[in-house]
């Protein structure tokens, strides 16, 4: 297609946008609670999936030995575990180095327990291949000799993964319904432009033009309609991340876990934003286009 | 040049009527046909099958290169722009003006625009509207609307140019006008099928006469003139 009879396209579809006030207004406003929601819901779920690979990263089995075991049992021990399969490092932390460890998260008061009153116990952290791993290791840990016991971090993380699934799967349902609705919105709003313009399509057509010709402002007019709405979720998104982001301190990852930094991840949420709007636009006109452009 | 072939055409609507049956004829390039036939026999039906606007449901229409019944949809448009359409009711654009009007159906087909403004004006001048370039069809009287129409229609040069009734909202010296504009355009050689009910046109400038009645050609005569069948 040529240049010029492109930009006499766009030029058509923006007259008809404006033709149309309020039926435009009414589509580009759903477009955008649709992608306010679908912007925030993107953020969350894009970062909740960063910290859960963070989280699931971080995983580590600890294995706790057996308080009257020897140091000869203890290398032993160290070797079995090593040889487990999955296992990547294994390192031995006595129960002073995690009485320290505690006392340097939780205080001074925690020292009390120093000495003989220390109630821990030696420990080896055993670190996996793959997060994956972490509960066959444990598992296997668990049954060697001298071992008191053996976890891993995971549990509590699981039920707040499990949390975080059930609404990310509410989420994206109902933006699905929503994405219909504005959808079905578009389409009605181009019905009404193909039937205002009935008589022109109906020129075109004993002139010559052809089907793609004729299409094409329709097309552009949904898109349009998408990219507008977008407009606003991509400002509200951007100024609301950067408020989290800087605000709650996730700039640095202090306890490992960070976010998405506001570059260059709003550049491709916004990116992604107005793509879904002009694709759902384009739907709308494509679906009023099938019912109402016989051509 | 286009010569139009048709070879049994018969059209049956989904309600089952039959308005066009066993039609067989050959336009050669250059003529000058009627269509005549009373309200119902079928005359708008046959005229549709001529540009397309209805497809056949048996039989079959040659225009030119394109064969209807092999035509692909897409193909459609490019057919369409090998003849001009003239309808009764102009189907002008009313936010558009004189110019634009004709200029529309240039550009839709993406002519270059340095090419549309020499032929609209050249246009324009063959059926005496030069100088009502800026009026728009509201302004302009049941005959200029019509000028525009057949201006709008020869526009792209089309070697057969489709008239259904384009004398039936107009007076008769209006129509007289019509008439003289068409046969201008006949005589460049492009070949003209007017469907129309006015006896004292058909009478007054014979031409190649078609009679359609209960959809079925009862008569077709060089030169034949309009009898008491309406």
């Amino acid at each position: 297609m040529k240049i010029r009879t492109m930009g006499r396209h766009v030029g058509d579809s923006l007259r008809s946008l404006r033709r149309n006030g309020w039926m435009s207004l009414a589509a580009v406003s759903a477009v955008t609670v649709t992608l306010l929601l679908v912007g925030v819901f993107m953020a969350l779920l894009l970062n909740v999936n960063r910290v859960t690979t963070q989280v699931e990263n971080d995983v580590r089995v600890r294995v706790y030995i057996d308080a009257n075991t020897t140091k000869a049992d203890t290398a032993q021990l160290k070797g079995q575990l090593s040889a487990l399969k999955d296992v990547k490092t294994v390192k031995y932390r006595s129960r002073a180095q995690e009485l320290n460890a505690i006392v340097g998260d939780y205080g001074d008061q925690w020292k009390m327990f120093a000495g003989d009153k220390n109630p821990l116990q030696n420990v080896f952290l055993v670190d996996t291949a793959s997060p994956k791993a972490t509960m066959s290791v444990t598992k296997q840990a668990a049954k060697l000799d001298h071992v008191a016991s053996a976890s891993y971090g995971g549990q509590t993380a699981k039920r707040l993964f499990g949390a975080v699934d059930t609404v990310q799967n509410w989420g994206i349902g109902f933006t699905i319904v929503l994405l219909f609705v504005a959808v079905f919105l578009i389409s009605n709003t181009i019905r009404i432009t193909i039937l205002s313009r009935s008589d022109e399509i109906g020129v075109m057509r004993l002139v010559g033009a052809t089907n793609a010709y004729i299409r094409w402002p329709f097309l552009l007019e949904g898109a349009w309609t998408g990219l507008f709405g977008s407009l606003i979720p991509m400002a509200v998104v951007d100024a609301g991340y950067s408020v989290v982001y800087h605000s709650f301190g996730f700039t640095r990852a202090a306890n490992g876990f960070s976010l998405f930094p506001t570059m260059p991840f709003l550049v491709w949420l916004d990116l992604a934003l107005a793509g879904i709007g002009i694709i759902i636009g384009a739907l709308g006109a494509l679906i009023s286009m099938r019912r109402f452009l016989r051509i | 040049m286009t010569t139009i072939q048709i070879k049994n055409a018969m059209k049956r609507y989904d309600n089952g009527v039959i308005a066009v049956k066993g039609i067989s004829l050959t336009v050669e390039p250059g003529e000058f046909v009627y269509v005549i036939g009373s309200s119902g026999a079928g005359k708008s039906t046959f005229i549709k099958l001529l540009y397309h606007e209805l497809a056949l449901t048996e039989g079959m229409i040659k225009l030119g290169r394109f064969n209807f019944g092999e035509m692909k949809d897409r193909d459609v448009p490019y057919m369409r722009r090998e003849i001009g359409i003239v309808f009764q009711d102009f189907k002008l654009l009313p936010r558009l003006t004189v110019f634009e009007n004709v200029a529309y159906a240039m550009q839709v087909i993406e002519t270059p625009t340095r090419k549309i403004k020499p032929r609209v004006m050249h246009v324009l001048r063959l059926v005496g509207l030069e100088q009502k370039l800026r009026r728009f069809p509201s302004e302009l009287s049941g005959g200029e609307q019509q000028r525009v129409a057949i201006a709008r229609a020869i526009v792209n040069s089309p070697e057969v140019v489709i008239a259904d009734e384009p004398t039936g909202n107009l007076d008769p010296d209006t129509s007289d006008e019509i008439m003289d504009i068409l046969e201008r355009i006949n005589s460049d050689g492009t070949t003209i099928i007017m469907a129309t009910h006015n006896r004292e046109l058909v009478n007054m400038r014979p031409h190649r006469l078609l009679e359609i009645a209960g959809g079925r050609l009862v008569r077709d005569e060089e030169g034949g003139a309009y009898g008491n069948e309406d």
